[in-house]
């Protein structure tokens, strides 16, 4: 079906923006509007069945967000006490303001022990610091071994979705891919046949891989832990095999004890693909002890921050850093289900990346995301640690036309234009004065039918609809004439 | 989200008399909708005031970050209704901006507790007709099929709890046939629909689609917005299909011919 089927063709904005023209476009996809219309309607569905009682589901959602709360509230104290029994746990600990100073140091740390392979378990924040390219320039090579990452590694595409990167892409899809990218490999379509290709292929680089790379779903302060959360074993074979295993996580990620992570992870697999578990929980403590038979030689910790400490000074967008990465609001947004996540242009896509997205990257920067919403909550609604997703896109539309707000987001200001300025102030100047608005909309109702369809702003809204036509005499008008008892 | 609001009694008796808000939708597209909401109040017992100078609640401005002049037109349409009255409104959008965005709105202002005590007042009509005044309506139409698209603010902002399919299923002669996806966004959005209209025209349509599986002849909602929307799109494709606002609705259904 294409996208205005019920309308004329899609009319070309004026001036660019970036999410508007990509979300155009791939929703002119038959095919990747199917893929992703099946896939969330099914993980909508099997999020419901995990939570029959929208009372227990409340119970578990005010736990987890006060977990994340207090643990946001400590972030300065949690993480020093994390780092100091990381170190005691033998965990080497490495702090990266900025993505090029995080890839630096683990380049250093690969370095050193002469790796020149790396296998990667999956992790966004190595999507955010664009490792795998940054290495690959460096003459490492970087293999991701989530079944999905590796999906979409073969085709030089980047994650869709943050927990299942090749969400867009059916069975044909990836059968023909397969067929065409993996050595020796016949075409099949049969799913288990070709999970095996992959396996067979990622099997023999677990053993090869000189360092392996996770990421990190919750770190523990005061046992110095770091959990992962997985349903393919690749992460545990990613930080297990190889003699080097290098963690890296954003430096929200840290919660007080150990007994703070069971709502959380419980919450976090319900929300994301509706598993009451994953296959897989890793408790990762330290490197290989004395007497040990396996685990690695080394483990070192990069903690990157990227912008996380300016959202953390703000109160109202601290509310952002609680995202647990579950992944709940993409697949519970209309905007996302029909675009699919390539259209954002961003690491994090979704309602949680139009948030997190301009915070990192500059409200101006990313003005198109920011305006990207229907505002229909349904992404704040669905939540597991109840981030006010439609709130804060309320503000940072503020601050992308304010430059006089006193916080720290960047590039507040810089989404400003001219235009729009003119155009709320005439709002508001016909809006606040009776009369003036009177005489507006009795014209409206005389000659709102003879505006033409292509006249600025209904034009956008003609390309699938009919021109609206205001009634012939307005509510007020006809309760002055016909109306009875006024004030 | 928000809390939904409580209390909705008020000061435990029904009240004789109270305001009615018309919004700018249903002021200019409309009006019968504004106009059967008034006569099922009247009908119900309450006298309705309807303050002359009434505008537009200020929502565009406020999601579109442009709170100073949100502000501006909130401030004058608050003065409308000086009593201590409940104001009715015919649209969960706009009593979700009133009853919950007005307090952040004026966060901090030096008016800000005059607009609370006014918020605290906001009632959407359908809330309205069955917490508050607990009407019970009398089918006097033929049989009909219809179907109820969920506004999102009407639901998630102003936590509406299924009022208008309450005072739907007390009409005998009417069948409600659900949406596949009674909450998912019609793709309005307010100022989304100019700003995105590719992406509000797919919502649209499979909003559209969507009602007209159902096999119902009309589809129903609480919302100007929604409404004027979803009417565009089937409009466009010559759907049979017919859109009506639910005041409108259940004032012709239970008003003798």
């Amino acid at each position: 079906m294409s996208p205005n089927s019920c309308g004329s063709a899609p009319v070309h904005a004026e001036t660019e923006v970036h999410f508007r023209d990509a979300a155009a476009k791939a929703l002119l996809d038959p095919q990747l509007r199917a893929n992703f219309r099946r896939a969330m309607d099914g993980l909508i569905t099997k999020r419901k069945a995990q939570f029959p009682d929208p009372r227990d589901l409340q119970d578990l959602r005010d736990l987890s967000t006060a977990i994340r709360s207090r643990s946001l509230l400590n972030l300065p104290e949690l993480l020093e006490q994390f780092e100091a029994n990381c170190t005691k746990n033998g965990i080497k600990v490495h702090w990266a303001e900025t993505c090029e100073q995080a890839n630096e140091l683990i380049l250093g740390i690969m370095q050193a022990k002469g790796a020149k392979t790396l296998v990667k378990g999956k992790s966004m924040v190595s999507e955010e610091m664009h490792l795998n390219a940054f290495l690959e320039s460096k003459g490492i090579e970087a293999l991701e071994s989530d079944l999905g990452e590796y999906i979409i590694q073969l085709d030089g595409e980047t994650p869709s979705h943050i927990i299942m990167p090749a969400i867009h892409k059916n069975k044909d899809q990836i059968a023909r891919q397969f067929s065409q990218k993996i050595k020796d490999a016949k075409y099949t379509e049969d799913v288990d046949e070709l999970t095996a290709m992959a396996r067979k292929v990622l099997r023999q680089k677990f053993l090869d891989a000189d360092a392996g790379l996770s990421g990190v779903n919750f770190a523990v302060a005061e046992t110095g832990t770091l959990c992962l959360v997985e349903n393919e074993g690749n992460g545990r074979m990613s930080t297990h095999v190889p003699p080097l295993h290098i963690a890296v996580m954003g430096l929200e990620k840290v919660v007080a004890r150990l007994e703070d992570v069971a709502p959380l992870y419980a919450i976090l697999t319900r929300s994301a693909t509706g598993q009451a578990v994953s296959t897989y929980f890793n408790l990762i403590t330290g490197p290989r002890g004395a007497g040990e038979k396996d685990g690695p030689q080394e483990v070192h910790l990069v903690i990157l921050d990227n912008g996380r400490s300016r959202i953390y000074a703000d109160p109202q967008l601290r509310a952002t850093l609680r995202c647990i990465r579950c992944g709940a609001c993409m697949n519970h947004c209309p905007v996302y289900t029909r675009v699919g996540g390539h259209a954002y242009e961003a690491v994090y896509p979704g309602p949680i990346g139009k948030i997190l997205t301009p915070q990192m990257e500059g409200v101006g920067v990313r003005h198109d995301l920011i305006h990207g919403s229907s505002l229909c909550g349904a992404c704040g609604e669905v939540c597991p640690v109840e981030i006010p997703i439609p709130e804060i896109l309320v503000r940072l539309r503020r601050e992308a036309t304010h430059e006089d707000l006193g916080s720290a987001v960047a590039g507040k200001g810089t989404g400003r234009t001219a235009t729009e300025d003119w155009a709320w102030r005439l709002w508001a100047g016909v809006t606040k004065r009776p009369t003036l608005y009177r005489i507006a909309t009795w014209f409206a109702t005389r000659f709102g039918k003879a505006l033409p369809a292509g006249a600025p702003l209904i034009k956008n809204w003609t390309q699938s609809r009919t021109k609206p036509v205001p009634a012939r005499r307005s509510l007020s008008e006809r309760m002055r004439t016909e109306g009875g008892p006024h004030a | 989200m928000r809390n939904p609001p409580g209390g909705l009694q008020v000061n435990g008796s029904k009240p004789q008399k109270v305001y009615f808000y018309g919004t700018c939708l249903v002021d200019l597209f409309f009006p019968d909708a504004g106009m059967a909401g008034i006569q099922l109040l009247r009908e119900a017992g309450v006298e309705v005031v309807f303050p002359e100078g009434q505008t537009c609640c200020g929502q565009p401005a406020f999601n579109c970050g442009y709170w100073e002049e949100a502000r501006e037109v909130a401030r004058t349409q608050v003065a409308l209704f000086p009593q201590d009255l409940p104001v009715i409104l015919p649209s969960g959008s706009c009593a979700g901006m009133m009853k919950v965005h007005y307090p952040e709105l004026f966060h901090g202002q030096p008016d800000e507790a005059k607009v609370r005590a006014f918020s605290a007042r906001v009632y959407e009509l359908t809330q309205f007709l069955v917490d508050v005044l607990d009407v019970k309506l009398k089918d006097l139409g033929e049989p009909v099929k219809v179907t109820w698209h969920s506004s999102c603010h009407a639901v998630r902002d102003l936590g509406l709890k299924g009022e208008p399919q309450a005072l739907i299923g007390q009409l005998a002669q009417v069948e409600l046939a659900p949406l596949t996806r009674e909450h998912e966004c019609c793709g309005f959005g307010g100022t989304f629909s100019v700003r995105q209209p590719e992406i509000s025209a797919a919502m649209s349509c499979d909003k559209a689609a969507d009602a007209e599986a159902t096999g119902a002849s009309v589809v129903l909602s609480t919302d100007g917005g929604c409404l004027l929307n979803v009417n565009g799109t089937l409009e466009a494709k010559n759907s049979k299909l017919k859109v009506q606002h639910v005041a409108e609705f259940l004032w012709e259904r239970t008003r003798a011919r």
